[in-house]
């Protein structure tokens, strides 16, 4: 028998915001756009920010309020990477769509104003901008939102466990959440957010760490081959390392300056989709040398 | 049949390593709802059962009736159509597919079957509308644009189609994609599961192997567990009744790369180097993947070094497999870490014993 379909929604769509002013903590956005709906008064928008941030949420959202449910699907166009966007899709598709004008009725208390939008989605590949402040204090009030509507227990822990593990991104804090939901119950404490996050375990960097500590090669690679075969990632292993590294208080600024710049140079390497281990180990073995001060000549 | 398959287990309640991983999926089963999922692990380590096992849980026996189908797709793309050709196993609940096998227009392949399989949505007896699992293997190896087209259609059709990635770093999956899908970190059994699951065989087949032998096998799979039981498979092919020390046969090609480091450790010289290269052909074209003779070389030669080479080295070999990464041509690069190789260890010598 095919499972249940209500409640297989996840749970980043089913608590999008369906309308502007229920967008969490952009209040001066919420503010200006209420006065443009008002108004049906609406400029070209261009939304920007880091992953997470209610950028499609806020589009969709106006969209829905401004032409209600039945009119929204001739009114609204929404293109995203998922659909070919080339230079002949925004010829054709888009002047296909924009060229037939539409009239201003009202329709069942929406005001239906007389044009239509196109929401391009996605415009350019995301930015990686990590930490952000922001965004923090936006997941608090959204996560106990979603927490109380469906009843789950997190406590203050938990909490800022999930924010700092989704590092500011909301859409990952609610995808977690649901995930550690569906495996644990409701009950939910900071472990099992950990464990289904992908977050590397504390002991695990320690190990890698303190084997460069010891100057110790043949350990370091045992320590490497281990993290591979348990399936960590590399970039989150280099992520934390450098955590780790950087807060460390009894490493020299220029120990710390050679260790980061091979930091650097394997996340490079990583993205061009060079091999894991190969460069994990050599991670290891310079911040080994830069530990014990060995002169590193090589290019 | 041979014994990777045969004992290959069929449900989540007979697995016999990841247990704990196992039982978390049956929950999400038995919630009557399951998000996408990204499977990761090295290989050997049991992505593939475990989510064969979960289509079982999920649909029944009727996900074990796969058929193989060389499909073409038609893409529209703007002034021209493209065909795509691709190998997919499929049941009634179920696609799998290689989409990296489509190389550069492996974005397309994405698009085309979503939104087909979206389409076309399974209704039960009930009444109520079911969904799908499309398994898309080798994630890691799609090309950024297919993973950028993922995005946004794995939550627009959610509710017909669940997806189910396979890869072999979560490194590679773009963190958008990750964010979207419930984590399954799969680690290489330990040393004492493997040996736990040649026992279980051993027991079924009525072999009796002495102590310490699965340990043995066990030692030399580099926690693979398909190699272990492959390995296995082997000796019982070579020798039986087992014997304490019988001989745990290598594979032909790690026996191989150990002869070109004797090599290279013996001789530091243009001639040799070419001999070598012959070698490193003959790996290439036994279609040994090049990252692989390059990490197994390392391997080899950091078992003969000083201590104090062994970091140099294992730099260069991260240089040279960067680099091959990049290129096209493996061997040159291959190539080139041995002649580096062999200059480094030249002047080593030459700097200790004049």
């Amino acid at each position: 028998m095919a499972p249940v379909m209500q409640s297989s929604q996840p749970w980043v769509e089913k608590y999008r915001p369906k309308q502007v002013k229920d967008v969490a903590h952009q209040d001066e956005v919420v503010r200006v756009l209420t006065n443009t709906l008002e108004t049906s008064n609406c400029p070209h928008m261009l939304f920007y920010g880091p992953p997470g941030t209610g950028k499609t949420t806020t589009a969709l959202a106006i969209a829905h309020q401004l032409f209600g449910p039945e009119l929204y699907k001739s009114r609204v166009l929404e293109l995203n990477a998922s659909d070919d966007r080339g230079i002949n899709v925004v010829r054709t598709k888009i002047k296909n769509f924009a060229a037939v004008a539409v009239g201003s009725s009202r329709q069942g208390g929406y005001p239906c104003p007389p044009f239509k939008i196109i929401i391009l989605d996605e415009a350019d590949s995301m930015t990686q901008d990590a930490q952000n402040a922001l965004r923090q204090e936006i997941m608090g009030s959204r996560i106990l939102h979603i927490c109380k509507e469906e009843g789950l227990n997190l406590d203050s822990e938990a909490l800022s466990t999930l924010s700092s593990i989704s590092q500011g991104d909301l859409r990952r804090a609610i995808t977690y959440l649901q995930s550690a939901a569906r495996l644990f119950g409701s009950s939910i404490s900071a472990k099992d957010l950990i464990s289904v996050s992908g977050v590397i375990p504390n002991e695990v960097v320690q190990a890698i760490f303190s084997a460069c500590r010891s100057g110790n090669f043949d350990l370091a690679n045992k320590e490497v081959n281990n993290v591979i075969a348990e399936g960590y990632p590399v970039s989150q292993m280099l992520s934390q390392l450098y955590d780790i590294v950087v807060d460390a208080d009894d490493i020299s600024d220029e120990q710390k300056a050679r260790i980061c710049k091979k930091f650097a140079e394997a996340d490079k390497c990583l993205v061009d989709g060079a091999d894991e281990y190969l460069q994990l180990l050599n991670v290891a073995s310079s911040t080994m040398q830069a530990l014990s001060n060995m002169p590193q000549d090589m290019v | 049949m041979l014994w990777v398959d045969k004992y290959r287990p069929k449900t989540l309640d007979k697995v016999i390593v990841h247990q704990d991983v196992a039982q978390n999926l049956q929950k999400l089963v038995s919630e009557g709802d399951c998000p996408h999922l990204l499977f990761y692990g090295p290989s050997g380590s049991g992505k593939k059962t475990l989510i064969m096992a979960l289509l079982r849980q999920i649909f029944g026996p009727s996900a074990d009736k796969v058929k193989v189908e060389n499909k073409v797709w038609k893409v529209d793309a703007g002034t021209r159509t493209i065909d795509v050709e691709l190998t997919t196993l499929s049941s009634t609940h179920h696609v799998e597919l290689n989409p990296s096998d489509a190389g550069f227009q492996d974005r397309y392949v994405v698009q085309e079957i979503i939104k087909e399989m979206a389409k076309n949505r399974p209704i039960d007896a009930k009444g109520k509308k079911g969904f799908k699992v499309l398994v898309l293997n080798e994630v890691d190896k799609l090309s950024r644009e297919a993973q950028h087209s993922l995005r946004r259609t794995m939550e627009k059709y959610s509710a017909s189609c669940r997806l189910v990635l396979c890869s072999n770093s979560s490194s590679k999956v773009t963190e958008a994609v990750r964010s979207r899908c419930l984590n399954v970190r799969i680690n290489a059994p330990m040393e004492e599961e493997i040996v736990n699951v040649l026992e279980f065989i051993a027991k079924k087949e009525g072999l009796q192997s002495p102590q310490g032998f699965a340990a043995r096998i066990a030692e030399k799979s580099n926690r693979n567990l398909r190699r272990a039981v492959l390995t296995f498979e082997t000796c019982r092919v070579q020798q039986y009744p087992f014997t304490n020390n019988q001989a745990i046969p290598p594979m032909d090609w790690e026996q191989y790369v150990s002869e070109i480091a004797s090599d290279i450790m013996k001789e530091q010289s243009p001639k040799r180097l070419f001999e070598v290269r012959g070698k490193l052909y003959e790996l290439l074209t036994n279609c040994i993947p090049p990252e692989v003779i390059l990490k197994r070389l390392l391997f080899e030669l950091l078992k003969k070094l000083d201590s104090e080479l062994k970091h140099e080295v294992s730099n260069w070999a991260a240089h040279y497999e960067h680099r091959m990464r990049l290129g096209q041509k493996a061997i040159f690069h291959l190539e080139a870490f041995v002649a580096k190789f062999m200059s480094i260890y030249k002047s080593f010598l030459i700097s200790t014993f004049g």
